[in-house]
Formats: structure tokens, sequence, C-alpha cells
């Protein structure tokens, strides 16, 4: 549970690599941790970004935007995390589709790039598309590119690659060549919403990572529940992947606003706090 | 002659009342987390042991599911000789503190005791509790006998009431026990699911150090099934116990039932108890306070989170139960309780939709009127709606409290451990041996929602079924 290495990626974006044998052993593309950075802290999933079976480490990457992401982010090399479990979740299902298209808008670069990698070892013909604000929040552009035969970028503000939404792209491709055999998308709810509205009139298979608030993370406190298919699922033991098609974003995005004020709440104590050290 | 005409006939009457035991006042108590019940002093303890006759065929012993020797204990407490009643105690029960806060001793021991057919029966689960509650305040623990090593390991999946009892019982004749616990903090529903004020997370620590001293090992934050397989586990292991309790919360399917602030009893009382959340802003996690909540369900679970709505604040706080107050199936006294405190019960009420405001978040639930027909296979009555009789009931928080289905991970990923249709894993009732050879099962993981006690039964019935195997090697 020890950090081990600490890298600042962008503005707020944030790797570490932890130690944990037992995590590294066993973690699959797709699948997650749940980690408590101390012992009153709240209990947050995070994917695994990539794992060293033979050095036992394991590597997240992070926003640090909310409340516990804001604390995770002041931790640094040498220090423990308070608990770490996993690895959680389904693996993404990795086969040879043919042609894919996958997409990773902001942090959740990060989070495809597990994906990328065992799909393009799976003999898939990868098409990567890299969303992002602005240039310097699209990471890992050089990591991903190495598992792709080929990668779009693009930028809210034209900073880098196309200027434009990763849903632009998309919409070229498909046009041109309707034969891919699987889109993945992982990034905010809205962009994934968005990436299935665009493959729906295609009926391109399109799977989506959720990343729904959870606490335990192993199936017992239903926290994480989404509706797929007009059915109740649970993103930690049923998913983190889904049918875009079938995903009812609009209550997703619903429920993640649960606890807004409470986080900023948790926020504004931070600041004081930080503020206090300083003065 | 009987017991009860040895009673009859007996000079000195015992007293047809318990000894009532103290409880923090309800206005007072909803304001806090802390413990209800204060339990008996030693004078207290005394009195109340006295009025058990020392039946020579003890109907209550054969009433618990760890066939405790009750009399035997109750027998050192009349003497005042403590050290010897707790002692007796903990040859056959490794959680005292906890059964005698959580157990429903008025369907088990209690029940047959034979002065409840003049009176009140022996308050049993007090006692156990109060002699319980001696020994730490003695703050000298129990010294462990060292036993020969038997050189064989177990392993116990879930740190629960059923991994808990395997896991003492097991190290108690010499076996090496590790149990594997997937959240961050062990006691599983005794953690997460039980308050505070039921039972006091000091007191679950206590129990947990007697289990480690033991010499029981505990790792947490494993997840069997994810961080390692039962068949990995195995070739580590001689045997194998799985606990693994209470999975994903059932919720009713009606519309609505995922706007914000419906929430299952799971989530609910994970947040208060595990994750502290009625401690927030000191703990990070947060929980909705809630106006008017509204708990749906009529058992243990339901008063749980019913009576934790009131403590975090709730102008009103109801039960919304689809039949009467008499075939709910919470015990009697945390209906007591409940009611003390002010809780409103909305019996004979089916929930049919759940609306929201603009942004998703819980406002109204629309019910139905119902009224009791024939019973029906459970033995109780069967609710029949009452049709055209909808209203409105104002809540901006629900937590349904109606069951959960068994944890799914273990039977996902182990093809070869047979499960029933509800997802149970299917047993020898006898032994706990489930379809593979060297796993045993035992609790809700089996039972489906049961009680903490049935899930220690389990556990001891599969620690003397594991010896066995581990002795004889025999399947």
């Amino acid at each position: 549970m020890k950090i081990i290495a600490k890298e600042q990626l962008a503005e707020n974006l944030i790797k570490f690599v932890i130690e944990s044998p037992n995590i590294a052993a066993k973690a699959l593309p797709g699948q997650f941790i749940v980690l408590m950075v101390n012992e009153t802290g709240e209990r947050i999933p995070l994917t695994i970004v990539d794992n060293d079976k033979k050095n036992g480490t394991i590597t997240i990457i992070f926003q640090a935007v909310g409340f516990t992401t804001t604390i995770l982010g002041k931790l640094e090399v040498g220090d423990c995390l308070f608990s770490l479990v996993g690895p959680l979740g389904r693996p993404t299902s990795v086969g040879n589709y043919g042609q894919v298209i996958l997409i990773g808008g902001g942090v959740g670069i990060a989070e495809l790039l597990p994906v990328v990698r065992a799909l393009k070892r799976a003999g898939c013909v990868v098409t990567t598309i890299l969303g992002g604000r602005t240039a310097d929040l699209v990471i890992l552009s050089e990591e991903i590119k190495e598992f792709s035969n080929i990668t779009f970028i693009t930028t809210n503000d034209g900073s880098l690659g196309e200027k434009g939404l990763v849903t632009d792209t998309l919409k070229r491709l498909l046009g041109k060549n309707n034969d891919y055999g699987l889109v993945f998308c992982v990034g905010p709810v809205p962009m994934m919403k968005a990436v299935s509205e665009v493959t729906k009139p295609f009926g391109t298979k399109t799977l989506v990572c959720l990343n729904s608030i959870m606490i335990d993370g192993t199936g017992m406190c239903g926290c994480c529940r989404v509706t797929v298919d007009n059915q109740t699922k649970f993103a930690c033991v049923d998913g983190p992947d889904f049918d875009g098609h079938l995903v009812d974003f609009e209550e997703l995005m619903t429920r993640q606003k649960r606890f807004v004020e409470q986080e900023e709440c948790g926020l504004c104590k931070l600041d004081e706090s930080i503020k206090g050290v300083t003065e | 002659m009987s017991q009860l005409k040895v009673l009859q006939n007996n000079m000195a009457k015992p007293e047809s009342k318990q000894v009532l035991m103290r409880e923090q006042n309800p206005q007072v108590r909803i304001k806090n987390f802390k413990e209800v019940s204060l339990g008996y002093c030693e004078e207290e303890a005394i009195k109340e042991a006295k009025r058990c006759i020392q039946c020579k065929n003890p109907l209550c012993r054969k009433g618990c599911p760890v066939a405790i020797d009750i009399p035997g204990f109750i027998g050192f407490i009349a003497e005042g000789d403590f050290k010897s009643a707790i002692k007796k105690m903990k040859e056959t029960n490794a959680l005292p503190a906890v059964c005698g806060r959580v157990c429903p001793q008025e369907e088990q021991c209690q029940k047959v005791c034979v002065l409840s057919k003049l009176g009140d029966p022996v308050a049993i689960g007090r006692l156990e509790r109060f002699i319980a509650d001696w020994e730490a305040k003695q703050n000298q623990p129990e010294k462990i006998f060292k036993v020969a090593k038997s050189g064989k390991q177990v392993a116990i999946v879930g740190g629960g009431p059923a991994g808990l009892t395997a896991a003492g019982e097991l190290a108690k004749i010499g076996h090496r026990v590790k149990i594997f616990e997937a959240l961050h903090k062990i006691g599983g529903v005794l953690v997460y699911g039980i308050p505070e004020f039921r039972l006091p997370k000091t007191i679950l620590d206590r129990e947990v150090a007697y289990i480690q001293s033991l010499g029981v090992e505990i790792e947490t934050s494993f997840v069997v099934g994810r961080t390692r397989t039962i068949d990995e586990l195995l070739t580590e292991f001689d045997a194998l116990f799985v606990g693994t309790g209470a999975g994903l919360p059932w919720f009713m399917g009606i519309e609505g039932e995922n706007h914000n602030g419906v929430y299952s009893a799971n989530e609910y009382l994970t947040r208060v108890n595990l994750m502290k959340a009625y401690r927030f802003p000191e703990y990070d996690t947060p929980v909705p306070k809630g106006e008017n909540v509204a708990v749906i369900g009529g058992g243990n679970v339901a008063m749980d989170s019913v009576r934790t709505a009131l403590r975090l604040g709730a102008k009103k706080a109801m039960v919304i139960y689809r039949r009467s107050l008499l075939e709910m199936p919470a015990r009697q006294e945390e209906v007591e309780h409940a009611q003390q405190e002010g809780v409103i019960f909305e019996t004979l009420t089916l929930p049919l939709k759940y609306y929201g405001d603009e942004k998703g978040q819980l406002k109204q639930i629309e019910c139905l009127r119902m009224e009791l027909g024939q019973p029906d296979s459970s033995g109780r009555r069967r609710p029949i709606p009452i049709a055209g009789s909808n209203f409105m009931i104002a809540a901006d928080v629900v937590v349904v409290a109606i069951g959960n289905s068994p944890n799914p991970l273990i039977a996902a990923t182990t093809p070869d451990i047979k499960i029933g249709k509800k997802g149970n894993i299917l047993i020898d009732i006898e032994t706990g041996k489930t379809s593979k050879v060297g796993v045993f099962a035992g609790g809700d993981i089996v039972s489906g929602a049961d009680t903490v006690i049935s899930a220690m039964g389990a556990g001891k019935k599969s620690a003397l079924a594991i010896d066995d195997y581990l002795r004889t090697g025999f399947w």
C-alpha cells in the first residue's frame, strides 16, 4: 500500500505507482481498486491503469478535483494508503473484434490505456480517439499511440489535434466505413452518452466504462446501481463495462450528483485547513 | 414430577417479573448514537440470576443455536462467581457481548424457559450481556491455554458472525486459522449493519481481539473470488469455510426507485456504521439527513434504519409495512424501542411509485392501503390491496429494507460450488459441506437473510465438521 512513485501528468492529473503484490498478480484490463486515504476517509473506486507482476506494483491515475482525490493527491512517495482492495469488477471482454475504435476523454484516457493494449495484443486493428479540453490534458498519447494503428486527438480549444469533440471524429470514421466490431469509450458521462448516441444508428457494438459512486465495491451495498436495459444493475459486480445503447445515462448523471453539497462542504473545509497551515 | 410441578410446589417461588434493564431516556437517546440499553449492575444480575430454577433438563439450552450451558453460567452469576460464569459461557460462545445484545432470545432460549408459564422467562440475554461486560471491566483478558498444533490450516472467507465463530472454534482445537475479509474492517454485518446504539463498536473490537488472542490471523481488504479464488486458496489451505453473507440488496422494482434519495438499507447503514457518516464532516463519507424519512420493510434492518434516521435528525421517521404490526418480523423489543422514540408506523401500506422533482430528488411516495386476508405460505395473513385507496406520503429519503440476495462473487468465480435458485450456496445441512471437496459454507450465504446467532450456529457446526474432515481426511 506504499506509494513508490508519483508523477504530475498535468494540472490536477496525478499518477501513483503503488506497492500491492496481491492486486498486481491478478489485475486484468478494465478492473478497478477501492482505496481509503486515511482512517476517516471515504472509499473511492479508481481504475487500475497498469500492473507490474514482477515488481508487485499497480498504477493509478486520477484527477484531483473532488474532496478525496484532492487529499489523495497530497500524498507523497513513501506514504501508505489506509486501505486498498482489488482487483474488483468484471474485466473488459478482450478478444479479436476486428476493427475497433477506442475513445478516451480527460482522465478516461488513462483508464483507456490497458484496454488499448489488451485489444491490440488480441489482434484488433485499433483506432484511438483521445479528447481533452486543452492540449495539456491529453495525457499518455505516446503510450496510446504505441498500441494503436491510428490515433486521433481532439481538443475543445484546438490547442492540439483537431478542434472539436471526440464525437466529431467518430461520426466521420463511422460515416466512411461501417465495419467496426466494437466502439469502447471511457470518460465523462456526457461524453459516453454522446458516443453511444452516435454509434446507435450505425448499430455498432458499443461498450462504456461507468464510474458510479461506490462504497464496498464487492456487491453488498447497492450504491452503484444503474439502469441498463430497464433493469437495475450494479456497476461493481455486473460492470463496470456496459452496453452503451442500453444505459440510462440521464439517470446516471443525476445519481452522480447525489452528494455534491457535501462534497463542496468537504472542499471548503480543506481550503480552510490549507489556509490555516499557510497563515 | 415435571419441572413445572416442582416449580409450583417450590416454597420460595421466583419473582414473576424480570429485573428491568435500565435504558437511556427516549427523548435523550434519539439525539445521540450511544447504546440504548445500559445493562444490569452486579446486584441486578444476581437478583435476576436467582430467578432461574436450574432445571434438570434445561429446555433453554436446546433453544440456543450454539447450545450455551445457560443454567450453568446463570448458576455462577447467582452465586456471585462471575469469573466462573464467563468461563462457562466461553466454553460454547466466543462472542457473548454481541449475542447478549443482538440475539432474539425471546424466540429462542427464553421462549422455552419454564418460568414463562408463570410469568416472565429468565432474562437470559441480559445476563449473557452482563457477564461479558463484567469481564471487559476487569481488564484482565482470560488466559488462553496453549493447545497442541494440528499442523492443519483453514481459511475462513468472510469475517462476519459465521466466520468469526468458525475461526474461534477451529483455533481452540489447534488448527491454524486465517480469516480473509473483503472490507477494511472485520465484523461483517456487526460492523457495517448493526448500529452503534444497539452494538457499540468497541464491544465488537473486544470480541475480535479475543478471537485473535486464540491465534486467529486476519487479513482485511482481501476479496476472495477476486484477490484470490477459492481454488487458489485450496492450494495453500487444507480446508475452507465460506461465510460471505449478504449480497446485493433487493428493490421492489417500482417506478422511480433510482431517484436520488432512495437508498438500500445496506448502503444507508454502511455509510452510517462502517464509514461513520453520522460523524460527517469529521469523517468524510456523507449520508443524507432527510426531513421525512420512510423505511420500507418490517424486519430488524428496517428498525435499525428508521432509528438511525431519527438520530441523524429526521423530523419525521416512519416505517412503511404492508402487513400489520402483528405480522412484523422485527424483534418486539426493537419495535417497542422505535415506538418509544417516536417512529411512525404506516402499516398495511404498500409503496407503488416514487415521485421526484426536476432534479431527480425524491419528494413523494404514492402508496396503497392493504387489508389482511387468509394466511399465506409463511403462516402470516396475506396483505390484499384495497382498490382506489391510493394516497401520497411526503418523503425526501427512502430506505428500502426488504432483504438481499446472497453475495454473488464466490458463485461466479467457483463453478464447481453448487448454488440454489436464489444464488445461495447449497450445503449438507449437518456438516456445512458444499459440493466442492474441502469447502464448507454457512450463514446468510447459505440461508439467505437470517439472524446473527443462526450464522454463528452454522459457523460452529461447520467447525466441528471441518475438524473431523481434517483429522480423518474423509469427505
